[in-house]
């Protein structure tokens, strides 16, 4: 009593203050807007001032980061675009909130379908970055973005996106999701190579 | 739920007309006669010791033309449930209060009236809850459609194979999206129901002789700073001291339960993060257990091992926003708050790291977790449970436990006794800073809890002091049992079988519930072998733990009421569902 704890609460207090003055002569120059100072501030060993001035720094995203999806297009020997996508629907059926309108493109002489998307629709409004397209995607052809600065003047407009707007190459799903890129590409190799080997066998 | 056969004798031999065994595949427990539903209500409370309704909700089922009403009551003692249910038609169905025999029912009979359209005889203040005066039929019901009704069931057709995109609000347009009861007009409709609301707060009762003077009606919100969202009180004022108090909630209500009922059982999981935002990963956890119950799998160890750590790393985080939110509400401005919130910061760092995203993690599977910790993850965690965060708490009990200010303001104030905490079946922290011991994770183990060596916390006040240190408690406790995780966790898969997004989950129906940060949460699911769940209910602790904001707030001045709410740590997200 007699006002001894909100004096010691008050140290508590004062300690952070001095804690930041003395990281900031420590870390001279290093502190603020560099990458390795924002390590540090969001480090288990940080202390004193805490917060990352956005939009001047940004925190890096970790891989696993989700935010809208891709679609995933391969370039092949001519600089065509190739698809991933084989439009079975898996992605627009398990979406929860069904933001997602595949339409099936058709072969224009038999009119068989062909398994290719004729159009793709992601109404980004409706999303809710819950990342299950990408999840049970069996081609690897839909992908979570990294890229959360989706501001827009006109949201009837443009935010309904459509597979112009969708489609990235494998080049960049390769930069923002490494590990997960090796893995995919491993597995693919692998399951390649195992076909190959039954058919070598019959 | 395992029921032991000494207390199905008990309960057949006492009411052999009225008590049958639910006899339906798939189902527990017993149905019970509506007219006998108050006395064998009583009987299970005072002598089977059943004496924790924890659940109550509804269920329609419209084929057989039937309305029910389903019971789970606990014994505060810990163990299993006891289910009970009682049938009424669908026409007209009413059934008793159960307000009487366990006042806990109070704001859950009123949210299956206004959902379901079940009267239950003998409520005190039968309105609606969610919902307004305006608003047309009963949307739980199965036969109910929503404006923008496409299909009973995800998913549509329109979105594959057909493809034809359109925006909703396209279709429907502003002012078209809505349907009123026959004969309401918004333009000139009065709010009558502030009558009801005001009519159903209690009178002053002066003594003889004592100085009567007139009462005032204070409404604290649906703005205002102190109420962590859109929630309003309605209360009775006798000078500062509060006469009565009524919480007016939903304006956060979106109908999370019949969005679930059309979402599939996969689709859900999301949805669930959305509740309670603030721990998402318990709610993924509690939903998790109810349809893996159905299902009959178990997730392999290093994903149980994986939910631990989550779960309690959500704890964590939770507590550290509820101290500081309730800081706030004290009106140490925001200097706690943002203390509490570094340490959060971190613990999201980890959930984004992990699940991609911060709050809306939508980690957990049906038998596994969505996937592994990515690199460098489990020594940040090892660090902030052994090194980080015991630290920063002594810090945190050096500023704020001891603080004068903070001990003159909630000591003694807003005191539940441990008996109204049971009977108004209050839950989580609320419940044991009365001085109950019941902890979800210790009374009725579920996951790997039993493995781990933590002690309950409990406080014994039941003030709004006690509610605090509790969480300061339940902190170091969560540290604890992390520490436990991290150092034995095993090597494997962590999934069960092939991750599916279609599950096929036998009819039947289950209740699994977890102790989340806020209290136990529970989640009763229904399902008809259907690709979606047939009825899907929350049992939130935030909406159930505001029965007793009246009886806490009863007495103490109006400047305290902010600091009781803030002690109860509501999400409206949750409230409101």
């Amino acid at each position: 009593m007699y006002g001894f704890g909100v004096i010691k609460g008050l140290g508590v207090a004062f300690k952070h203050l001095i804690e930041t003055y003395l990281d900031d002569i420590r870390l001279w120059g290093r502190r603020y807007r560099t990458p390795e100072g924002i390590e540090y501030r969001r480090s288990t060993e940080t202390r004193g001032v805490f917060t990352v001035q956005y939009p001047e720094e940004k925190l890096p995203v970790p891989e696993e980061f989700r935010f809208i999806p891709f679609l995933l297009y391969e370039l092949d020997e001519n600089g065509n675009r190739v698809e991933r996508c084989t439009s079975c629907g898996i992605c627009s059926k398990v979406c929860p909130p069904q933001c997602i309108w595949i339409v099936r493109s058709t072969d224009p002489k038999t009119g068989k379908p062909i398994p290719a998307p004729a159009e793709f629709y992601i109404d980004v409004d409706v999303c809710m970055n819950c990342g299950l397209c990408a999840e049970y995607c069996p081609f690897d052809a839909i992908k979570m973005d990294h890229d959360y600065e989706l501001a827009v003047y006109d949201r009837q407009k443009s935010n309904l996106f459509n597979k112009e707007k969708l489609l990235k190459p494998v080049s960049y799903y390769a930069t923002i999701r490494p590990v997960n890129y090796a893995n995919e590409t491993a597995a693919r190799a692998a399951a390649e190579a195992a076909r190959a080997a039954k058919k070598a066998n019959e | 739920m395992e029921q032991t056969p000494t207390l199905i004798s008990a309960l057949e031999t006492r009411f052999p007309e009225a008590v049958t065994p639910d006899q339906r595949k798939g189902y527990s427990g017993y149905l019970v006669h509506p007219e006998n539903l108050l006395e064998v209500a009583t009987f299970i409370r005072d002598e089977l010791g059943y004496d924790y309704l924890s659940s109550l909700t509804g269920v329609d089922y419209l084929p057989e033309g039937k309305m029910e009403v389903v019971y789970h009551a606990y014994q505060s003692t810990g163990g299993g449930a006891l289910v009970f249910k009682t049938q009424t038609p669908r026409q007209n169905p009413e059934v008793p209060s159960l307000v009487s025999v366990y006042p806990g029912a109070e704001l859950q009979e009123r949210e299956a009236w206004d959902l379901l359209g079940i009267r239950f005889r003998g409520h005190p203040d039968l309105r609606r809850i969610l919902l307004w005066e305006g608003f047309a039929g009963h949307p739980l019901r199965k036969d109910w459609r929503e404006p923008f009704y496409e299909d009973e069931g995800k998913p549509f057709k329109s979105r594959w194979p057909e493809g034809r995109a359109y925006r909703i609000e396209d279709k429907n347009p502003f002012g078209n999206n809505v349907d009123y009861p026959a004969g309401f007009d918004p333009e000139t409709w009065l709010p009558e129901g502030e009558a009801a609301l005001y009519g159903a707060l209690a009178q002053a009762v002066y003594p003889d002789g004592s100085l009567k003077t007139d009462t005032i009606i204070v409404n604290l919100g649906p703005q205002h700073p102190s109420t962590h969202g859109v929630f309003r009180m309605a209360a009775r004022l006798d000078g500062e001291t509060i006469v009565d108090l009524k919480p007016a909630i939903g304006y956060l209500h979106r109908n999370h339960e019949k969005i679930g009922e059309r979402n599939t059982f996969l689709g859900n999981m999301p949805f669930t993060d959305r509740l309670d935002y603030l721990s998402s990963m318990s709610n993924n956890f509690g939903y998790a257990l109810a349809v893996e119950k159905l299902m009959g799998i178990r997730p392999p160890e290093r994903a149980e091992y994986l939910r631990v750590i989550m779960a309690e790393l959500t704890r964590i985080s939770n507590h550290l926003m509820a101290i500081g939110a309730l800081l706030n509400d004290l009106g140490a401005y925001f200097t706690p708050m943002l203390y509490a919130l570094e340490e959060r910061e971190l613990i999201l760092d980890i959930f984004e790291a992990v699940t991609g995203s911060r709050m809306m993690c939508n980690y957990f599977r049906f038998g596994g977790v969505a996937r592994d910790l990515p690199e460098g993850i489990l020594p940040k965690i090892r660090q902030l449970v052994y090194d980080r965060l015991p630290r920063k708490m002594d810090d945190l009990d050096v500023y704020i436990t001891q603080s004068e200010i903070v001990r003159h303001r909630c000591e003694g104030v807003g005191v539940l006794t441990a008996e109204q905490a049971i009977a108004l079946s209050m839950a989580g922290p609320v419940l044991r800073a009365s001085g109950v011991p019941y902890d979800v994770r210790r009374a009725d183990p579920y996951s790997i809890y039993d493995r781990f060596d933590f002690d309950v916390a409990v406080r014994y006040h039941g003030d709004i002091y006690d509610r605090y240190l509790i969480r300061m408690d339940e902190i170091r406790q969560s540290c604890r049992i992390i520490q436990q995780a991290v150092d034995t966790i095993p090597e494997g898969r962590i999934q069960e079988g092939k991750p599916q997004y279609q599950v096929r989950v036998p009819p039947g129906e289950a209740y699994g519930r977890v102790e989340g940060p806020k209290g136990e949460l529970g989640f009763y699911v229904v399902s008809n072998g259907k690709p979606n769940p047939w009825r899907y209910h929350v049992r939130a602790p935030s909406f159930i733990n505001l029965t007793g904001l009246a009886p806490m707030s009863i007495g103490n001045k109006i400047a305290d009421v902010v600091a009781i709410l803030g002690s109860i740590d509501i999400v409206l997200g949750e409230t409101d569902r």
